[in-house]
């Protein structure tokens, strides 16, 4: 199993949740988060006094996929994600030692 | 011969009467009319405070310190209320001395349905005061600007009390009590224009405000931190409530529903416009961006300078006088303020103070009888430059200099009384947990309820 997190721009959500879907995920964790890599921020200015924005506002998924699915999850992701420019985000990949599924007590790929 | 006589006699009688009884009912008829718009414009004066400059200040803080913000507008309403029905009102507007008035309406004595003819012959004296009152409600409000974030409710109170009654009231009676000394119409010795407060309100309560900025020092952070306004939509609101509440302000100084107060309500409105359009040109110019904080900040701008001015100017002057004030405090709150460095955390100064110097000063120079017809000593005279009396301006900067020098000296006195008693400041950590949590038990927004 593998873990994916997903750092993506938050108006990609819908487009990046409904890939996802198509290739038949289904479960998965968003979080707002901030952050920057390359991308720059952007200067705000109150009554004169200058303030540089460079934590900006993203999205995160995270979502645990069996390992035969990751090259197409990921794929899917960064087609879905893709604009072009700096600030589009990035993808890191975990390995994940187990899961469980609290209901039934499922392990391993049956449980994600 | 007896009996067309008696008929003639008795239609003579029925005329004088039928008259008598035509100029009461025309003179009810005035008084009817002015009373409504007194009374409209008292409520409209006091939306200003609450909830105008509540919103447009406590939008301009940070998120912990929004309910002390807008505490420090409301509280007026409640505690400046009590303080002129009991004291106020007499020592502002009873004869006295020229410095401060007597003490003939003490707990409102005599203040009821007759009118005081000496301020406004045609409402009840009560409206009068009621009025009035509302201009001392947001007098000490408008200072809040300056000690938002980092003042101590407590001393907030105490200081509010003390600087009405050492400040406000004996600068109010100068200006506009009977035998003021600065009361152009009623018996000063010299003559000062101010229609609506422009040294009384605006000057006063900016001065304090640069006081109270200077003497407790910066904010944790400031200006090396990020401090941003948390809600501009909030202060957009309440900018354009404080907008529509200066009608009431200024077109109500007039004391009545004459032409003279529709002459003010479009002077107000036109120097609120180019105020908004000059600041936010310099800033376009300046910074690159026309913005949402420059469009409101430059309102208030024009409104305060257009105060004094008001009510004797004409409407291509009040044109200018905004746009003037709208480019003076961008410059006063953008370079002026980086260069002295001090903390005045919402611009109480820049805004209020230097807006209303430079409007007391303005009102000079375009004064003029052609607005406003009111006698001096039984004639018209001329009012300011435009009339032919350039001496009105050194008149103007001798009010605005007694205003300047009171409010300092005044305030520095007050600080320190209230910071010998119960301290001024609050410490380092309060201050970084803000002043909602700490000094009310309260938060202003609870997302997760």
């Amino acid at each position: 199993m593998k873990k994916i997190e997903a750092i993506v721009q938050p108006f990609k959500l819908e487009e990046v949740k409904e890939a996802l879907k198509n290739i038949g995920i289904d479960g998965m964790t968003i979080s707002e988060v901030r952050g920057h890599g390359r991308q720059k921020g952007h200067k705000e200015v109150y009554r004169g006094q200058e303030y540089n924005v460079d934590l900006l506002p993203k999205v995160r998924f995270d979502l645990v996929v069996p390992d035969t699915r990751l090259d197409e999850v990921v794929e899917a992701l960064t087609n879905a994600a893709r604009t072009g420019k700096i600030g589009d985000g990035k993808i890191f990949v975990y390995d994940v030692a187990d899961a469980v599924r609290i209901r039934n007590g499922d392990r391993g790929d049956a449980a994600v | 011969m007896y009996f067309p006589n008696a008929l003639l006699l008795q239609a003579a009688t029925d005329v004088t009467a039928r008259v008598t009884a035509l100029e009461a009912a025309t003179k009810s008829a005035q008084s009817a009319g002015d009373n409504a718009w007194m009374l409209t414009s008292a409520a409209l004066v006091l939306m200003m405070t609450g909830p105008g400059l509540a919103l447009f200040y406590g939008g301009l803080v940070r998120r912990k310190n929004v309910l002390s913000t807008m505490m420090h507008s409301f509280i007026m309403m409640a505690l400046v209320t009590v303080i002129w029905a009991l004291v106020g009102y007499s020592l502002v507007f009873s004869e006295g001395t020229p410095f401060i008035g007597g003490l003939k309406y003490l707990f409102l004595h005599g203040v009821g349905a007759d009118p005081n003819a000496d301020y406004a012959g045609t409402i009840p004296q009560s409206t009068f005061m009621i009025y009035q009152m509302m201009f001392a409600v947001i007098t000490p409000g408008l200072i809040s600007g300056a000690y938002a974030e980092r003042i101590k409710f407590s001393a907030m109170a105490l200081f509010t009390t003390l600087w009405v009654l050492i400040v406000y009231f004996p600068m109010a009676h100068m200006v506009w009590g009977k035998g003021g000394l600065l009361n152009a119409y009623l018996g000063g010795s010299i003559p000062t224009f101010d229609f609506a407060g422009g040294t009384v309100v605006h000057i006063t309560s900016g001065v304090s405000a640069l006081v109270c900025a200077l003497y407790l020092g910066k904010r944790k952070g400031y200006p090396t931190e990020p401090i941003k306004p948390h809600s501009l939509v909030l202060s957009v609101i309440g900018a354009c409530l404080l907008w529509v509440g200066w009608f009431g302000f200024n077109a109500g100084s007039a004391l009545s529903a004459s032409g003279l107060a529709s002459s003010a309500f479009v002077a107000t409105h036109l120097a609120a416009a180019t105020a908004a359009l000059g600041w936010m040109a310099a800033e376009w110019l300046h910074s690159g961006k026309p913005s949402m904080l420059g469009g409101i900040s430059g309102c208030v701008a024009g409104l305060v300078a257009i105060t004094p001015a008001s009510g004797f100017v004409m409407p291509m002057p009040a044109l200018l006088i905004g746009l003037l004030a709208g480019i003076f405090c961008f410059w006063m709150v953008t370079t002026v303020k980086n260069i002295f460095k001090y903390d005045d955390t919402l611009d109480a100064f820049g805004v209020h103070g230097a807006g209303g110097t430079l409007g007391a000063i303005l009102t000079g120079v375009f004064a003029t009888n052609a607005i406003n017809s009111a006698q001096i000593n039984g004639k018209v005279v001329p009012l300011g430059l435009v009339d032919g009396n350039p001496g009105q301006i050194l008149n103007q900067a001798i009010g605005v200099a007694i205003a300047i020098g009171l409010a300092a000296v005044g305030t520095i006195i007050i600080l320190k009384i209230v910071d010998a008693l119960i301290g001024v400041r609050v410490d380092a950590e309060t201050e970084e947990q803000g002043l909602d949590l700490t000094q009310h038990g309260e938060e202003g927004y609870i997302l997760e309820a």
